[in-house]
């Protein structure tokens, strides 16, 4: 302060370059960027190169045909490419209310006090491994969940896809039909689907602005009221991309797919019905005693479980970025 | 929350003759009045008495699950029934959508419940014998009784690769999350992008990956190396993301004030951006830890699945965990099935242990000032 000012008035210059520790520091960060970006880049580019020859090959057999059969040089992912679709659909079906009510649930009801606790609970749902849900799935759950099974096809067994090849009133019934299902699976993936899908929206609903929410209340609104005018609509982007999000993780589940789900390549829609695959149990199961063109061809299923993926969780990003971003009327 | 003077009406519902719009209270949102009380614990006692009674006593019916259902449905009823008779319908629409969304998320502590104790019960069989730490399954057969052999190659080899997926990924994520935050541009917002979309690949893929380019490519034999490069595949993004978020939420006021103070921007990162999210970035790496060693998978490709003790994650198979389980419950043997579970069970202590830390750590929230 003993100088004055107006002698020594000279701006500082704002752009003076970077110190040379800081172009290391920003050209090591970058790289190492590029590096993860490059490793990133190369598992959708190598799985690609490396299915060219099967797609050659088998053109577009390889999506018509359902047998995986190497011997008889049959192979095709009609069959599992479905199952695919309609284990990822049953999860879907049973997670997203199920991720909806909790989210809002822990959001929306619970005491402030338990709040970080439940949403940790959450996030230990993600992180209980997927064979540890497979074991739950298929000891615990499979033996009760035929009944389910049995259940459904009883009483809305003429939708088709509710059908099963027995006689769902028979006194000693077929229980074995009703295991090792699409169903099951379904239900089994709809656990990891559900602590995902239900991360994303508790997280938009959290940030739905306080004064539309007390504007609602003030009106006179209910807080299911208030609920459904304020915190759905804002976080309708969130809800999208958190489903999506999980039907990424839902189409892409291997382990406890492949240890609920009872194999069977048959490109069929009757979920209740034993029997079924996915890509991802194809090559789980198949990678062991692969030849080079089974390999091949296994990757190529694995390419397309890729482009599948990716496709989903671009676009759930997408939504989810845009939700953030979005409509707030900040008051 | 329904303690309301006012009519809680929805805007089109004009307020009724009779309200009492002389007091001036505020309105208190999230209080319970008697009314509220007596109204839900009414419901459920008498729907469960009255379930109870038709369920089990005249029809006949024994399954607990239907009756659990039969008596949330009947619940539900009731609750709105006995609401309808004091209030107006937007109450006991909002009434019975709290019952709905609270019973929706119990269902859904009670299916994550049931896959712990599910488990720890499974497996304290297998757990009470010593042995089944201090042994590897080398020379056990399926069938031999739990008296013998054990996880301990399991274990350990699941701490190898965890450790080499920790020093891979924890470099590389930490790095690109401040690439993402401090460095920033049009690049950031690339790898952002590529980032989140391979959060949630498939893990199975990058198994895939690190066969083809290692072992195919390069020609190496099946080993725990390949394993711990596809678990760290699958941690980058993790760790990436979620610390992230962490280094977000530094004030930009801190960084400022770094470089007010003419601190170039790599120490105003290293000694102050960094110090402050420590809790965070600490809670990132232990999360994307806790999804690391539960990882399955990857190493069903990569990494096979031995019987015996092997240290050297660039030799020979070596087994882990979730592998450990995932071939053991698939055995037809019953005590095999039981070291499975026995397995599970430590696995999952080990992934609740990561998260106790975790929310150890949140708890010092703040930084250091």
């Amino acid at each position: 302060m003993a100088v004055s000012v107006e002698t020594l008035d000279t701006p500082r210059v704002i752009h003076p370059g970077y110190p040379r520790v800081d172009r290391i520091f920003h050209g090591s960060a970058r790289t190492v960027a590029i590096v993860v970006l490059v490793v990133f880049g190369a598992i959708g580019l190598f799985l690609g190169l490396k299915s060219i020859a099967t797609f050659h090959r088998y053109g577009t057999h390889f999506f018509s045909q359902a047998d995986w059969n190497p011997e008889l040089n049959k192979i095709g992912i009609s069959a599992t490419l479905l199952g695919t679709v309609e284990v990822a659909i049953v999860a879907l079906i049973v997670a997203f209310p199920l991720a909806l009510a909790t989210a809002l649930f822990i959001s929306e009801y619970a005491p402030a006090r338990i709040k970080a606790t439940l949403v940790a609970l959450v996030d230990l749902m993600a992180a209980v491994p997927s064979v540890i849900y497979g074991a739950w799935g298929f000891f615990l759950l499979m033996p009760s969940a035929k009944y389910v099974s049995r259940w459904l096809h009883q009483n809305l067994g003429f939708i088709p896809i509710f059908r099963v090849d027995t006689d769902p009133h028979a006194a000693i019934w077929a229980q074995s039909r009703y295991t090792g299902s699409m169903f099951i699976a379904g239900i089994v993936v709809s656990m990891m689907v559900l602590p995902i899908a239900c991360a994303v929206m508790r997280g938009v609903f959290a940030q739905a602005p306080p004064g539309e929410r007390e504007a609602a209340f003030a009106l006179g609104a209910t807080k299911w009221g208030m609920i459904r005018s304020v915190v759905l609509p804002f976080g309708r982007g969130g809800i999208i991309g958190g489903t999506m999000l999980g039907l990424g993780r839902a189409l892409g589940e291997t382990v406890a797919v492949a240890t609920v789900l009872f194999t069977a390549f048959e490109v069929k829609f009757r979920i209740l019905e034993t029997g079924g695959n996915t890509i991802s149990k194809l090559i789980a199961e198949r990678f062991g005693d692969a030849t080079t063109v089974q390999l091949a061809a296994l990757l190529a299923a694995g390419f397309v479980l890729f482009l599948m993926t990716l496709m989903v969780n671009t676009l759930a990003a997408i939504l989810i970025s845009r939700s953030r971003s979005g409509a707030a009327t900040e008051i | 929350m329904s303690s309301v003077v006012l009519p809680p009406a929805e805007i089109s519902v004009s307020p009724p003759a009779g309200a009492q719009l002389n007091g001036d209270h505020p309105r208190r949102i999230n209080a319970r009045s008697t009314d509220d009380v007596l109204s839900v614990v009414g419901s459920i006692l008498g729907s469960l008495a009255f379930v109870w009674m038709v369920y089990f006593q005249i029809l006949p019916f024994s399954g607990l699950v239907g009756f659990a259902i039969c008596w949330y449905v009947t619940f539900l009823l009731t609750y709105a029934v006995v609401t309808s008779r004091a209030h107006p319908r937007p109450i006991v629409v909002s009434r019975v959508m709290a019952a709905t969304l609270t019973g929706a998320a119990v269902l859904v502590g009670l299916a994550l419940g049931t896959v712990v104790v599910y488990t720890v019960i499974r497996g304290v069989k297998a757990l009470a014998h010593s042995n089944f730490f201090t042994h590897d399954m080398a020379g056990t057969r399926p069938q031999d009784p739990l008296t013998k052999g054990g996880i301990k190659h399991a274990i350990v080899g699941s701490v190898i690769q965890l450790s080499i997926a920790v020093a891979v990924s924890l470099p590389l994520g930490l790095t690109t999350a401040v690439f993402m935050t401090e460095v920033g541009g049009w690049f950031a917002k690339v790898v952002r992008t590529v980032v989140e979309a391979m959060t949630a690949i498939p893990d199975l893929l990058a198994g895939l990956f690190v066969y083809v380019v290692l072992i195919v490519a390069l020609g190496a034999e099946k080993n725990g190396l390949a394993a711990a490069i596809a678990i760290s595949i699958t941690m980058i993004p993790i760790i990436a993301r979620s610390a992230e978020v962490a280094l977000r939420v530094v004030p930009g006021g801190l960084r400022e004030a770094g470089l007010a103070l003419g601190a170039s921007h790599w120490s105003t990162v290293r000694r102050v951006v960094l110090p402050t999210a420590r809790p965070g970035l600490a809670t990132s790496l232990i999360l994307a830890m806790a999804r690391g060693i539960g990882e399955t998978a990857p190493l069903l490709i990569v990494s096979g699945a031995s019987t015996f003790f092997n240290l050297n994650p660039l030799k020979q198979p070596m087994n882990s965990l979730p592998l450990f389980i995932y071939s053991a419950i698939r055995d037809p043997n019953p005590t095999m099935i039981e070291r499975g579970f026995g397995a599970a069970v430590v696995l999952l202590g080990i992934v609740l242990f990561f998260f106790a830390v975790t929310r150890f750590l949140a708890r010092q929230r703040v930084g250091r000032q």
